[in-house]
């Protein structure tokens, strides 16, 4: 007999949170409801811990967004653990993040939450599972169907996450700012101006930003989404939810078999690894 | 955000501009509506113009088609070096203006010296008029110089008295148009303004979760839905009316607060405690309406919603005397957030609107005299606090509260 399908909720307001677990209960019999969480950090932990089929998570969660959360799932996701779960957005109004949603054909639903639209995401969502369990009965374990599954995810996740407006939409960051040319770090009493060329790569620790040059390594008290809107995109690619890179510091990339890339760095001994939402950026010319 | 900035630069310059009316241009306008405006400018002074001459016409019964041409070749040539001299004039006028500012941009040099370049121009049209006139109808005119002194006199009044009514209303057409303009872009802003405002006070975010709250409660607990939608219609209520209405008791604005953070609780669970300390002395005070809601809304969005466990908000009312001895009311919205410190990316957007509106609102009703200050809580509880102080003697008279309105608690 099959599995029941696994769900995870994430949503920051207990009476929503409730209302969707029993609408679910009653529109879907079959599904498992092994996680209703308050916040993204633990969405993300749980997701992992428990391997859901299929994620809701609200967009507007406190410490982390449901943005973050799938990203961080999508990367975190272990390589023998088989396809991503799908992934439906729950948001009350997200000008920006609809966009987005309609297109990367990401699956949503609008809070208050109508009968009608949850019947229809659980029929599709239903429709992927079985295509996806199909093709891991063909053939054991990570099949070529499995993968293009997990390619799709990943593609939609990539252009969601790449939407114009979504990450201001999803942070309320500052407009548009000139692109930083020094780093101001502070050790011990002195401020030390690193330029920004020196900058090997910038590496997201909580709070902070660890500054690697290939001399030494900074601590910042900046968030890493509020440095990468300052951050020439074209000499600087995030390359994983806590690294960004300057491109020309990257020697080699090396694919591994489960999508991610190896990076080595010019005149410095790091490793690093892109994530397999930015595995896309290293391409033979 | 942005379009507000560029709004608020064109009505300042307009504001100066209706204080001090040198300009001959029109805010925002492009070089091809100022060239349209001179070609009208001639052409009406052609017709003025013609109509003098029809006036010596009728007077002197000289032949009507040389009179005509005379008189609007004249018109026209004294419109011609008139406007060409007042370009000139008002840049010699206005040279040690800054760029940028109305002054520089302003073709108009003031009275004394345009009455200079009215003289001239009167008297190069009047001759070069004359003699385009002369070349037309082939008949000679009556040079200045030719005749006699009082005959020289009368030609020139001719001209130099229609020039000078005729710039003269030309200039208050303008003054009156300019003013117009400043009217309309200050009444545009204040409309944008107004939106803007209930735009972030019915946040669609927050409203549509409400909704989908009060969806979910009416299954569950009709009473308790009930009491949500009548603190829901209240809020909705009171924030349509706070537009309108001037002023309102301070209880009546600690009983709106209740009914918004009552809503907020629905939604965050315990994850939001509230507070409110009303001393009963003070609940009568009239405050704007509305005046706290926005440094609410903050203290919820960019303190507690952010953080994963949550907090508590507190508002308070007291009277403090302030350090130069005034009888201060002193209103401040605490909560235990994330704080200042972390809220900087945040703090672009929303805050700064929902900060700057009180600001202007307590500038606009008592000048200099009231304040908002938002600091880091010093306490172990963290978190930010928003302090508005006003002087109570600054507030106005107490209001009686109605007989149906709700009863502070402390």
């Amino acid at each position: 007999m099959k599995p029941r399908a696994r769900a995870l909720i994430a949503e920051d307001e207990p009476l929503l949170a409730a209302n969707l677990q029993s609408e679910l209960e009653r529109l879907w019999p079959e599904l498992e409801i092994v996680a209703n969480v308050r916040h993204g950090a633990a969405a993300v932990d749980a997701a992992l811990a428990q391997r859901p089929d299929v994620v809701f998570l609200d967009i507007r969660m406190p410490g982390m967004t449901g943005l973050e959360a799938a990203q961080a799932i999508a990367e975190d996701w272990p390589d023998d653990a088989g396809a991503l779960p799908a992934i439906v957005f729950v948001t009350a109004y997200d000008q920006y993040a609809l966009q987005a949603f309609e297109h990367s054909a990401v699956d949503y639903v609008l809070k208050p939450i109508q009968n009608e639209r949850l019947t229809q995401t659980c029929t599709r969502v239903q429709t992927a599972l079985k295509s996806r369990a199909a093709a891991g009965e063909s053939r054991d374990g990570v099949g070529p169907n499995t993968a293009a599954a997990l390619d799709a995810t990943l593609s939609q996740l990539r252009n969601l996450l790449g939407a114009p407006g979504l990450a201001a939409a999803a942070t309320s960051s500052t407009p548009p700012a000139a692109k930083l040319s020094v780093i101001q770090a502070s050790v011990g009493t002195a401020i030390h101006m690193v330029p920004i060329a020196d900058v090997l790569y910038f590496e997201a620790a909580d709070k902070y930003v660890r500054v690697i040059t290939a001399q030494r390594e900074y601590l910042i008290r900046t968030a890493l989404r509020e440095l990468l809107p300052l951050l020439d995109d074209t000499r600087f690619w995030q390359i994983h939810r806590g690294t960004v890179v300057r491109a020309d510091a990257i020697a080699t990339a090396v694919r591994d078999e489960s999508g991610k890339v190896h990076l080595t760095l010019r005149g410095h001994t790091d490793k690093l690894v892109a994530s397999r939402l930015y595995a896309h950026l290293f391409k033979a010319m | 955000m942005r379009t507000a900035g560029r709004h608020d630069e064109r009505l300042g310059q307009n504001r100066s501009m209706a204080a001090n009316p040198l300009d001959l241009t029109r805010p925002g306008e492009h070089t091809h509506e100022r060239r349209s405006r001179y070609a009208v400018r001639a052409l009406r002074s052609t017709a003025y113009g013609a109509f003098i001459g029809l006036c010596i016409f009728g007077l002197t019964g000289h032949s009507l088609w040389t009179t005509l041409v005379q008189s609007s070749c004249i018109g026209l040539m004294c419109w011609f070096f008139i406007d060409l001299g007042r370009v000139p004039a008002s840049k010699w006028k206005h040279r040690h203006a800054a760029p940028g500012t109305p002054e520089a941009d302003s073709h108009w040099p003031g009275w004394p010296l345009m009455m200079l370049v009215i003289f001239v121009g009167s008297v190069l049209g009047f001759s070069t008029g004359g003699t385009i006139a002369e070349w037309i109808t082939g008949r000679p005119m009556i040079g200045m110089l030719r005749g006699s002194l009082s005959q020289t006199v009368a030609l020139l009044l001719s001209s130099l008295v229609p020039a000078l009514v005729i710039t003269y209303w030309f200039y208050s057409r303008e003054i009156i148009a300019a003013h117009e303009a400043t009217a309309q872009t200050a009444q545009r802003q204040a409309a944008e303004n107004q939106l803007k405002l209930l735009e972030s006070q019915l946040e669609p975010h927050m409203l549509f979760n409400t909704l989908a709250n009060l969806r979910v409660l009416i299954g569950l607990d009709p009473p308790r839905a009930q009491a949500m939608l009548d603190q829901l219609i209240a809020f909705l209520r009171a924030t349509l009316n706070a537009s309108r209405s001037s002023s309102h008791a301070l209880d009546a604005e600690f009983a709106r607060l209740r009914d918004y953070l009552a809503l907020m609780q629905l939604r965050m669970g315990d994850r939001l405690q509230t507070r409110f300390e009303l001393p009963a002395e003070l609940a009568a005070l009239p405050i704007p309406p509305l005046l706290l809601q926005p440094l609410v809304e903050n203290s919820i969005k960019h303190g507690l919603e952010p953080k994963i466990e949550g907090g508590q908000i507190e508002v308070r009312a007291s009277r403090q005397r302030s350090a130069a001895g005034i009888d201060e009311l002193v209103l401040q919205v605490r909560d235990t957030g994330i704080g200042l410190a972390d809220t900087a990316a945040a703090s672009a957007d929303g805050t700064r609107f929902g900060l700057t509106q009180v600001r202007e609102r307590l500038a606009t009703l008592y000048g200099g005299q009231a304040g908002l200050n938002l600091a880091q809580a010093d306490d172990a509880q963290g978190g930010a606090v928003a302090t508005i102080r006003v002087p109570i003697a600054a507030l106005g008279e107490p209001i009686t509260r109605p007989a149906n309105a709700t009863t502070p608690t402390a």
